[in-house]
């Protein structure tokens, strides 16, 4: 199906956070070699790359999640408490419910569906603002989290959630490829059918769309449904790779890195338009940048700040006058 | 029916807000003995004067229709800043709070700049300003530093009498003055009309000729500055300057403003809800704590429905009226 906008400036938005993580990668080339070194240990992959992959899986995934609400324009603050809900509950149904690995995981995927189902109620049904919506969640959220576990750390036992959150298939990560197939899922989807452009639409202009005849609430709802699903997927997968669940910690300021990997990726915070790879490329961006700090030694304390400086610049770079002043500058140098 | 007079529609949310707190605060006096006294009212304000002091900037700013997610980080930032000038650099307490308040002031001067100036959206650039602040107090010390100044001692045993057992500690004193600067500065003067004016419609504000930039710049600077201050009352409170203060503080204090009645599209709101906001925190974190039962999550879950309750009527009243 033919889509209304050039191909080309899209796959242009996805070369930024691409073209930034191989500028990464390069930088941590020079200063340490070893850094980008694959080894094979027992039938198993390791090295720099291969942990960026499983340990900005999670990441990739509660962005797949986000850029799917962030297209209907909206925003999901909630996704970090109910990451740490749904890792609790699962936790719990281990050590509590001496629960199997299915019941566990369709638990915490079943607590993110349930927060996603009332984010999605409150913005597209009862009309309110998205960030004031799903920040009632993100404060209630982590109490609930928090109440539930009765604030303690919850360490379990499971091989399945093990396998799950550390474990590898064919030599790779199985967190990651279990993200990736989920992405590729998403994108074939979305973008083989119409459901790609009823979202577009709604974020685009939610009137109209309602005027042509498209559902907007139910679209708008199930984004938000889909966003919950993704974060309680990614609890699990959490707890699952520290084989325990910190109702405190866990999924801390994850909406603020998945926002960042969406918008970073070329999806406009304003909705209407949304590129699934290109929040994967900015999650992994975000991942890469902490690899590189630990990688250059940069005390965990200070990390912050080069995040800041790269949050700021993008948003620089992305903005309108900024843009038409460059466009203007790369204009003018053949002539 | 006939429609309710203007006053009452318009004060529909603050007499909400003031109504649950003293609902909150009855019910908690019925069930637990030594509640209902003057020295829990008192350590309502004193204990959460840091909170009050960040939420009533965080006011301000959603009054024009921002946001500004760094308060939290700003605060740390500026306490540990404080405390290490004192501490290490032996500089005279009140100039350390000059120093920490402009800090803070320039930092949202800078957000409110790019946001004001470039047009990003302001929860981004908050968001780094958050990161920014964050990992500049660490960078400054990793730990929390005691202050040991006899300016604090004599700080901390300053208190305003105003009867046999009502003393009013310096924190509570100071967020009360900021909040009555505040209330004039946002209901009697020409730039809090301004900032409604901006949340209300900034394209609107822009055509009657106001100055939509500069009041954006204002604004943020401003509670660049309150956070920064919130920091520095928090170093008189806990008589030590902690890096890690305030991690989540930027929510309290927009749920106490929204819980207070602003709205977060901007343009509407005042200034007493969110004093009563803090009340209503600083209530039931009290009564969990009078309790002893319930574990203190409760806080979270109790604010975070209330916020939801405040959320839905507010919807209903602006549905009606618009």
């Amino acid at each position: 199906m033919s889509r209304p906008r050039l191909p080309g400036s899209d796959r242009a938005l996805v070369l930024w956070p691409v073209g930034g993580i191989a500028a990464l990668l390069a930088l941590n080339l020079c200063l340490s070699p070893r850094f980008l070194q694959l080894t094979v240990h027992a039938g198993h992959l390791y090295g720099g790359p291969v942990d960026i992959l499983s340990e900005g899986s999670r990441a990739c995934l509660v962005a797949l999640g986000m850029t799917l609400v962030i297209a209907t324009g909206g925003v999901d603050l909630s996704v970090g408490s109910v990451m740490a809900m749904a890792g609790s509950a699962a936790a719990l149904a281990f050590t509590q419910g001496h629960a199997a690995l299915p019941a566990a995981l369709a638990g915490a995927v079943g607590v993110g569906l349930a927060a996603g189902l009332l984010n999605g109620a409150l913005v597209a049904y009862a009309g309110i603002q998205p960030i004031v919506a799903t920040l009632v969640l993100m404060v209630a959220g982590r109490g609930i989290s928090q109440l539930i576990t009765d604030g303690q750390v919850i360490a379990f036992q499971n091989g399945g959630a093990e396998y799950l959150g550390t474990g590898f298939l064919l030599g790779l990560p199985f967190s990651a490829l279990l993200v990736g197939l989920l992405y590729v899922l998403t994108d074939v989807g979305l973008r083989r059918t119409a459901a790609g452009l009823f979202i577009e639409a709604v974020g685009d202009n939610e009137t109209a769309s309602r005027f042509a005849g498209l559902r907007a609430a139910r679209v708008k709802g199930l984004a938000y449904v889909a966003c919950g699903a993704c974060a309680g997927l990614a609890g699990f997968l959490d707890v699952a790779n520290i084989r325990s669940a910190d109702p405190y910690r866990a999924g801390e300021n994850m909406e603020l890195n998945a926002i960042f990997a969406v918008v970073v990726g070329g999806t406009a915070l304003s909705g209407g338009r949304f590129l699934i790879f290109g929040s994967l490329a900015g999650a992994l961006l975000l991942q890469t940048l902490t690899a590189t700090m630990y990688n250059l030694g940069v005390p965990p304390a200070i990390a912050p700040v080069p995040k800041a400086l790269v949050i700021v610049a993008v948003c620089v770079a992305q903005a309108g006058p900024v843009r038409r002043w460059l466009a203007h500058c790369f204009q003018r140098r053949p002539a | 029916m006939k429609a309710a007079p203007g006053w009452i529609r318009r004060n529909a949310t603050l007499a909400a807000t003031i109504a649950v707190f003293g609902l909150l605060f009855l019910t908690a006096s019925c069930l637990y003995r030594g509640f209902f006294s003057w020295r829990v009212l008192t350590s309502l304000l004193t204990d959460n004067a840091f909170l009050g002091i960040a939420a009533i900037g965080m006011t301000l700013v959603i009054f024009s229709g921002g946001i500004d997610l760094s308060v939290g980080a700003v605060a740390g930032f500026s306490g540990i800043l404080v405390a290490t000038l004192i501490q290490a650099h032996q500089v005279h307490p009140l100039l350390a709070w000059a120093l920490a308040i402009a800090a803070g002031g320039c930092l949202g001067a800078g957000m409110g700049l790019l946001i004001a100036s470039l047009r990003l959206p302001a929860f981004l650039i908050t968001l780094g300003g958050m990161f920014l602040a964050r990992g500049g107090g660490f960078w400054i010390n990793t730990d929390s530093v005691g202050i040991n100044h006899p300016f604090y001692d004599r700080m901390s045993r300053l208190e305003l009498d105003l009867g046999p057992r009502f003393h009013l500690p310096a924190t509570a004193l100071i967020f009360l003055l900021v909040a009555a600067a505040a209330f004039v500065l946002a209901h009697h003067t020409r730039f809090g009309r301004t900032l409604l004016a901006v949340g209300g419609n900034e394209q609107s504000a822009l055509l009657m000729g106001l100055p939509v930039g500069a009041a954006k710049v204002a604004v943020y600077t401003l509670n660049g500055m309150c956070a920064a201050g919130a920091g520095v009352v928090a170093t008189l409170y806990t008589g030590s300057g902690n890096p890690s203060m305030g991690v989540g503080m930027e929510l309290d204090a927009i749920a106490i403003a929204v819980i207070g009645g602003a709205v977060l599209t901007g343009g509407r709101g005042h200034l007493v809800g969110t004093v009563v906001g803090v009340l209503i925190f600083g209530t039931i974190q009290s009564a969990l704590l009078f309790d002893g039962r319930l574990s203190p999550s409760w806080t979270r879950i109790v604010v975070g429905a209330l916020l939801l309750g405040f959320i839905l009527l507010q919807r209903l009243l602006v549905r009606r009226a618009g």
